[in-house]
């Protein structure tokens, strides 16, 4: 038990360091400045005009943008699980992929495809005449673009829910006589529910941590949400406002766990745990179907199609607003992002190295800490997951801020302080991307059977050789999958990076921003675009492998 | 020297008490079989052995060595403790050869060396020409060949089965159980197997330890266990065992007795130590009730008669009030109808000891 001893001892500290301890730094920095607990400035700061407003704006921002998340995603899980519906598999892929696109990316191709100089649009003649208040800088835009962006994560856990229902049941209620809609309604709908009320959950989750697009779109349209508060006060006022700030993330994580409470609570007793080997029957739509698939397709082109293409027009022209021709057309903006602009090469190479780094160290890490939690009983294996799942879930930003805290001052060995360094942007990721890695990976645990392990232990390998020779063969394709989400989330990454960045160290994530706001649409577009590019490729390597991989790993996979 | 002694071991999950003062004395190289329902405990006390589980108090010895107790816990690594898993926890990514390897590789065996050892058991188990192949491509046969296998390579003195026939459909267990006896004679390994099948327990074990709700309610050898249950439990659990009221007994001192068992006198077996005493509890089998003709004997009503080829499997409502529901084999050719009224003998019968006869 010796080397199983040292491993938790080594998984605790890992996750203590970089989860539990900054954490506890920001809840400390938040409530106790200097040691004491002070009434009167948490009054008097979250009493404040602002704070009061940006909070107000986060609660209907998040629960307005989960609730269109859920009926769009619901709808959508119903259409291509219970319907006949033709040409699913390329569907799903097209629905799921907006997902994977950084939001800020996303932000930037709706504001483009419906600006007054829309490069789509414009020689349609169905763009805003010029002068007109673009329609997406409003608390509605802000609140569509996350409904729409979410809705993909209410619609894979909808879609896993309803392939758990046994087609009995709904034979049952049409052997009693119940027809078509009626069945939908009481028992497929219902027996989904614990389906529908998690991905709320999620949506609620990313809704309200989502910085990509309550920055691009709220700060040109004055509508402050609690994030981009943070984030402008960090800029403008530098480390002095830090204690405020950590109050403020604090006040913003408390919003989320409430927001994931009360999901839970309305989905209590949900899950029906009910499995049976056939799925749910499809139904025909008859003479609808032909209209039904029309609208679907014309959903993917609205939202993906147009706001991507819209983006794509403006990488390609050399001024923003100058329309798409053979004369205009220019790849001057690729060149510039790949080979020419120094900032965006160093980015990129930084983003590059971090997250070939943070893949390095978070795999081994999440396949022992798997092992851990699959195999092993007690309270340490349970804090461990309970830490790693609420750095995960908490916004970006709130991570941000406490790792500014936890390395501002200098530590005590090295002597200097981490702040401003690329260490910090680092440790950040280790710190949120620990739960993303873990979850493909206990998913191929609960593969694997017990016996196996088992019995190399009584062979006499000790733990590591057991990880090395029997867990790993196992979980290969799993760690794989662990590999790629984490990648292709932390490879654009801003959440938490657009807080961390300095002149020394800056990441490509949050580029796009720092483009836009200075004027480079153009080249904001084309960075864009190649981030786009990075993330189709790496979905398309991840289906070539897709065949080894359990159910589900893969969120775009149907 | 593998003898195991399991010494009032006690084992809860969270409130629920799993073994409950479990003690056993086991010979080196004796073959035990467990036998329970399942929830018994069972499995529990296999994971105690092989070290999967900590004890809440007690101990287990093996070879004179103790390898748990509520203060040390020796390793399931290094307690040279061979299991055969229900499922034979083959590893899929391994082949047969590396599979039966694998031990003798941690324990630092150099190649060559580990490369004899291997072909030698893969040979002793019949499956040399199988050495190349992966688990998923075997029967499960040779699956329980292999996780066989490995135990021999290790040369483990202690191995322990987990109902490892489970799984199988019918026709495979009687070869298998053959293998186990073999594997038995050749090794001279100390063998624990678990099972909720009282047939094999009774087949391949020098003694059977019955188990019930966390206890082991009877540690004896397959013929006493059949002819002589400690108690009620485990007289209903072996060989369809019926226990019912007997009045007047009178033990004539050479281990049998006379009593009135359904309002007629019958000859019984009992302990040597038996006293006289008004009430008791008379355990028997099918097999010791007869059909006898004229009306000297238990009176019967026919209920139901299944025919069963060699026998009729005939349940009967018996005794002067005829509201004891009996079963009994009549040997075919017979014709019963029911309603139809028979007489009925009580040939042996066990006389439960009165501890537990309440």
């Amino acid at each position: 038990m010796g080397g199983e001893r040292g491993l938790l001892i080594a998984l605790v500290l890992f996750v203590g360091l970089l989860s539990i301890v900054p954490l506890a730094r920001l809840a400390w920095a938040a409530l106790l400045p200097g040691g004491s607990f002070d009434a009167a400035r948490i009054a008097d700061l979250l009493g404040n005009r602002r704070v009061v407003e940006a909070t107000v704006n986060t609660i209907w921002i998040s629960v307005a943008s989960t609730l269109l998340a859920t009926v769009t995603g619901t709808l959508a899980a119903m259409l291509v699980t219970l319907t006949d519906m033709r040409a699913r598999t390329l569907w799903v892929f097209g629905f799921v992929l907006p997902l994977m696109i950084p939001p800020q990316v996303t932000a930037l191709a709706w504001v483009q495809a419906f600006s007054p100089a829309s490069p789509i649009l414009g020689p349609m003649g169905l763009a805003l005449p010029p002068g007109t208040r673009h329609p997406l800088y409003s608390m509605g835009g802000i609140v569509f673009l996350l409904g729409l962006y979410n809705a993909p994560l209410v619609f894979l856990s909808v879609r896993a829910s309803l392939q758990r229902v046994p087609s009995s049941l709904v034979e049952a209620a049409q052997a009693q006589g119940a027809r078509g809609f009626a069945v939908t309604r009481d028992i497929v709908l219902p027996l989904a529910r614990g389906g529908i009320f998690a991905g709320a959950a999620l949506a609620f989750v990313s809704s309200i941590g989502n910085f990509g697009i309550q920055a691009m779109l709220g700060i040109p349209a004055r509508v402050s949400t609690l994030i981009t508060l943070i984030y402008r006060r960090l800029n403008s006022y530098g480390p002095s406002a830090l204690n405020d700030m950590a109050l403020l993330a604090l006040l913003l994580a408390l919003l989320t766990v409430l927001g994931m409470a009360l999901t839970a609570w309305l989905g209590r007793r949900g899950d029906q745990r009910v499995d049976s080997a056939r799925r749910l029957p499809r139904r025909s739509l008859g003479a609808l179907r032909g209209p039904v698939e029309g609208l679907a397709w014309l959903y993917l082109v609205l939202c993906l199609l147009l706001p991507l293409s819209a983006l794509v027009g403006t990488a390609l022209v050399r001024g923003y607003g100058q329309p798409l021709n053979a004369d205009t057309i220019t790849f001057e903006n690729f060149a510039n992002a790949l080979f020419h602009h120094e900032g965006i090469r160093e980015a990129f190479a930084t983003s590059l190295w971090l997250t070939l780094a943070t893949v390095a160290v978070l795999i081994p890490v999440s396949v022992a800490l798997g092992y851990v939690l699959t195999w092993r009983e007690g309270w340490v294996a349970r804090v461990l997951r309970l830490a790693s799942e609420l750095a995960y879930a908490l916004p970006g930003i709130i991570i941000g801020v406490a790792m500014i805290l936890f390395f501002l001052r200098p530590l005590p060995l090295i002597g200097t302080g981490l702040y401003g360094t690329i260490w910090v942007i680092f440790a950040a990721y280790l710190s949120n991307y620990l739960a993303l890695a873990l979850r493909p990976i206990l998913g191929g645990y609960a593969q694997i059977e017990r016996g196996l392990d088992e019995a190399a232990q009584l062979a006499g390998a000790g733990i590591l050789a057991r990880l090395r020779d029997v867990v790993l063969p196992a979980l290969a394709p799993s760690a794989a999958a662990a590999a790629i989400l984490v990648f292709m989330t932390a490879i654009n990454e801003i959440q938490t990076s657009v807080l961390l960045v300095s002149s020394r160290a800056t990441t490509i994530g949050p580029m796009i921003i720092f483009l836009e706001e200075a004027g480079s649409s153009t080249l904001a577009a084309a960075v864009g675009c190649l981030m786009v590019l990075l993330v189709l490729i790496l979905m398309g390597l991840s289906l070539l492998a897709g065949r080894h991989l359990p159910d589900g790993v893969l969120p775009w996979r149907d | 020297m593998s003898d195991i002694t399991i010494d009032a071991l006690d084992k809860s999950f969270g409130r629920t008490r799993v073994l409950h003062e479990v003690s056993l004395a086991i010979a080196s190289g004796e073959f035990i079989a467990v036998l329970g329902p399942s929830g018994c405990g069972k499995t529990t006390l296999l994971r105690c052995l092989a070290g999967f589980e900590r004890l809440d108090a007690g101990s287990i010895a093996i070879g004179g060595e103790t390898v748990s107790s509520p203060r040390g816990h020796v390793p399931p690594e290094r307690r040279g403790v061979g299991v055969v898993f229900q499922n034979y926890a083959l590893w899929p990514h391994m082949t047969v050869a590396r599979n039966v390897a694998y031990g003798l590789k941690i324990s630092g065996m150099a190649k060559p060396a580990r490369d004899a050892r291997v072909a030698e058991v893969l040979g002793l188990v019949e499956l040399g020409d199988l050495a190349d192949r992966r688990p998923a491509d075997l029967s499960g046969g040779q699956r329980q060949r292999v996780a066989l296998a490995r135990c021999l390579a290790m040369e483990s003195r202690v191995v322990l089965l987990d109902e490892p026939l489970a799984n199988l459909d019918v026709h495979l267990r009687g070869t298998l159980e053959e293998e186990f006896a073999r594997f038995h004679a050749r090794s001279g390994a100390t063998m624990f197997y678990i099972t909720h099948d009282q047939a094999e327990a009774l087949a391949l074990a020098t003694r059977v330890a019955v188990m019930d709700r966390g206890r082991i309610l009877q540690f004896a050898p397959p013929e006493q266990l059949f002819r002589e249950p400690a108690c009620e439990t485990v007289a209903g659990f072996i060989g369809e065992g019926r226990v019912i009221a007997a009045s007047d007994l009178a033990p004539t001192g050479d281990g049998r007795a006379h009593a009135s068992v359904l309002g007629h006198p019958a000859a019984l077996r009992c302990a040597r130590g038996e006293r006289p005493r008004p009430r008791a509890r008379v355990s028997f089998h099918p097999g010791d009730l007869h059909m006898v003709p004229g009306a000297q004997g238990i009176a019967a009503n026919v209920l139901r008669a299944t025919y069963r080829g060699a026998y009729l499997r005939t349940e009967v409502m018996a005794g002067p009030a005829g509201d004891v529901p009996l079963t009994l084999n009549i040997p075919a050719p017979a014709s019963l109808t029911q309603g139809q009224r028979i007489t009925i003998a009580l040939r042996d019968g066990w006389v439960l000891p009165d501890r537990a006869a309440s």
